[in-house]
């Protein structure tokens, strides 16, 4: 990127809890320095300031839900050099993409006394589904140290290093005792990308998939595992149906159970 | 000006969390029309929810929103112990009240400096305002990190915390482990002291209500998770009577369900009710530095709600202490839960104001269906009823500075728009 003028950077919000556009300001002792790095142009949960498009690069939070959302992403597709997609609902479609597995007006009519006022597709569906994208950043929420090397990365003109192993590599780079194994804890670890440092397991608890799918995971012999545990079928179904229940490899686990 | 409709626009409005906008209609110097929009696409929540394991309604409902997603695990494990007949006491009520205070520490804090003060004082942003008073904005978000270092502590990490479940934790710290966030708030108490003498010297505009004030009140303690829903207007009901006393309806033009009371009143939730129902449980150091302010109770300027919500960071670190220097290691990290056919209801104090959640679960602990009321749904009435009486006085200023005060006044609830559909754009029309 030219450094004749500073980059504008665009945060870009769909439906979605607000959580991983909020890691940007959650770095507490990086923001102003960020701050000096790029023209923030674009970042209403932040600032009442709009700088005009075309934006360097465009940071999506959020799944598409409704026909308007599904336009303006190919607006924002069009004013962005690159555009990097946050977080699990904006690379998944979320933990409200449990509608694509139901009927839409079934769950209006639970939550709205009037569903005619309410303008929703049938599905929630992450951007690449609409867009093109450049770069996806996993996680529910995104590891803000990893938000921080994808800015890097994109402002020097570089792919962001973010290993797509799996959330074990990390457990036994931090010497975390194996959960499932020594425990006999359910974990979803072995089939889930890294980026949360292996959290759960080191709170004794099995992971249960905020950053989704990894790179070609096993998910079949991993839930063979947990049936071995003791784990029933349709546990199975709810255990892939989380945060990323709309990602391919743990929606056709999930399906694959349900019959 | 002639009697023509004039509006006044904000298509999406800034520095709140979520989507939403605003529209206003005038006729002549009569306010005809005031809606809050929330846009923000509907995730559908409380269906969701249903057939789902009562284990997984705290980290799921966290995901309703990433600025206070301890007040949405809080309320469901309450109102799911509830339904159990559990009851979490000790160092593990503690621990909760502890992660509470940092999620109000790191909300209140993001709100007062990045979102808020920025208005007062005449910038866009906080990045703006950082450009010259660096040393003011550092400060904030030296406490707001704070906050989130007692959260990502006991939680795992800040947004969406992995260590809260029904009946405790999964892993309790040791006191050790909890010394080094002592030596952060002991600096964090003064901080918090100078943001509130910082945010009492605003300048602040005459606008006083006599509003219905909602909040929990507990018999000793300012309000985090338990407690009995009071009023100033003589409501004193508990938590699981909520439903006779509250309804939410649904408008046309906003995606949130507006919460009244069943009389057709609004009411008021949040810091400004918590302090003029409870001022006599904060700690003599807040009621102290509040006399200094000058603004003790009762406080109607909903725009002094800053100076509230400092006060209220001042208790959260002051409280922060005291539970950490008391706190004894528990011997299990969380309490044995037998499932039950049974409703729960929890009512538990997040930042913005009393957030409701309700469960109906089968023998198995599987839930049959759930509600969840957010304090932002229920401020909404409250908002538009404000700039109803806010705009009329106002009506030479320039159209500009006008949308921008409108703006500033629906920024004093703090809204979470986010939350509120499971809300901001701001349109004036003039005719």
């Amino acid at each position: 990127m030219p450094r004749s003028r500073k980059p504008k950077l665009a945060v870009w919000k769909f439906a979605s809890c607000d959580g991983c556009q909020l890691s940007l300001l959650d770095c507490e002792d990086e923001l102003l320095a960020v701050a000096g790095e790029v023209d923030i142009a674009y970042f209403l949960e932040a600032s009442r300031a709009v700088v005009k498009g075309p934006y360097d690069l465009s940071l999506v939070e959020g799944s598409i839900t409704t026909p308007r959302d599904a336009e303006r992403i190919h607006k924002i597709r069009r004013a962005s050099r690159y555009l990097v997609t946050i977080g699990a609902c904006a690379t998944a479609g979320g933990i409200q993409a449990l509608r694509n597995f139901k009927d839409v007006n079934e769950f209006l009519s639970i939550v709205y006394a009037t569903p005619a006022y309410i303008e929703t597709l049938k599905t929630s569906t992450p951007i690449a589904d609409h867009v093109t994208v450049d770069f996806e950043l996993r996680g529910c929420p995104i590891n803000k140290r990893q938000l921080i090397e994808v800015l890097s990365a994109f402002l020097h003109g570089r792919r962001p290093n973010t290993p797509p192993h799996s959330v074990c590599i990390e457990c036994k780079r931090r010497g975390t005792v194996c959960v499932m194994v020594a425990r006999g804890t359910p974990c979803l670890g072995p089939v889930t990308h890294a980026g949360c440092e292996a959290l759960c397991p080191s709170y004794h608890r099995g992971c249960y998939g905020c950053f989704g799918p990894m790179e070609t995971p096993n998910t079949a012999s991993l839930s063979a595992w947990w049936q071995r545990l003791g784990v029933g079928e349709e546990d199975v179904v709810r255990v892939f149906r989380g945060f990323n229940a709309y990602a391919d490899a743990f929606r056709r686990e999930s399906e694959r159970h349900e019959q | 000006m002639s009697n023509k409709i004039r509006t006044i626009k904000v298509d999406y409005l800034a520095r709140v969390e979520g989507e939403g906008a605003l529209l206003v209609k005038l006729k002549a110097d009569r306010v005809i029309d005031v809606k809050l929009k929330i846009f923000e696409p509907p995730r559908f929540f409380e269906a969701l929810l249903r057939g789902r394991h009562y284990s997984e309604a705290p980290d799921i409902t966290a995901r309703i929103c990433g600025i206070c997603p301890i007040a949405y695990q809080m309320s469901a494990v309450h109102a799911i112990e509830r339904a159990f007949g559990a009851s979490v006491d000790g160092p593990l009520r503690a621990l909760r009240r502890l992660i509470y205070c940092g999620e109000w520490i790191e909300s209140h804090m993001l709100h007062v400096y990045m979102l808020h003060a920025p208005d007062f004082l005449g910038y866009p942003d906080a990045i703006q305002l950082a450009r010259e008073h660096r040393d003011i904005v550092q400060r904030g978000l030296q406490l707001k990190k704070t906050g989130n270092e007692i959260v990502a502590r006991l939680g795992g990490r800040e947004i969406h915390p992995i260590n809260i479940k029904v009946g405790g934790f999964y892993k309790v710290p040791t006191r050790r482990e909890l010394q080094p966030l002592a030596e952060k708030l002991k600096w964090a108490r003064e901080a918090a002291v100078e943001t509130v003498r910082w945010t009492a010297s605003f300048p602040f505009p005459e606008f006083v209500s006599d509003y219905q004030f909602v909040a929990l009140r507990h018999p000793d303690e300012y309000p985090f998770n338990e407690g009995r829903l009071v009023s100033n207007k003589g409501l004193d009901i508990a938590a699981d009577q909520y439903d006779q006393f509250f309804i939410e309806e649904q408008v046309p033009h906003s995606n949130a369900l507006h919460s009244r009371l069943k009389d057709g009143s609004a009411y008021l939730v949040g810091p400004l009710a918590r302090y003029n129902l409870n001022f006599d449980h904060l700690s003599p150091l807040v009621q102290e530095v509040a006399r200094e302010v000058g603004l003790e109770p009762p406080c109607g300027n909903p725009f002094q709600s800053i100076v509230v919500r400092s006060l209220e960071t001042l208790y959260a670190c002051d409280e922060a202490l005291r539970l950490i220097e008391t706190y004894e290691q528990p011997e299990a990290p969380a309490i044995d839960i037998e499932p039950r056919a049974a409703t729960g209801y929890g009512c538990t104090e997040a930042p913005r104001g009393i957030l409701y959640h309700r469960y109906r679960l089968d023998e198995r602990g599987m839930i049959l269906d759930a509600k969840i009321v957010p304090p932002t749904a229920q401020n909404q009435k409250t908002i538009e009823e404000d700039l109803r009486r806010f705009i009329p006085n106002r009506l030479n200023l320039p159209l500009e500075d006008l949308t921008w005060q409108c703006e500033q006044a629906i920024r004093n609830y703090d809204p979470c728009i986010s939350c509120a559909t499971h809300f901001l754009k701001v349109n004036i029309e003039r005719e």
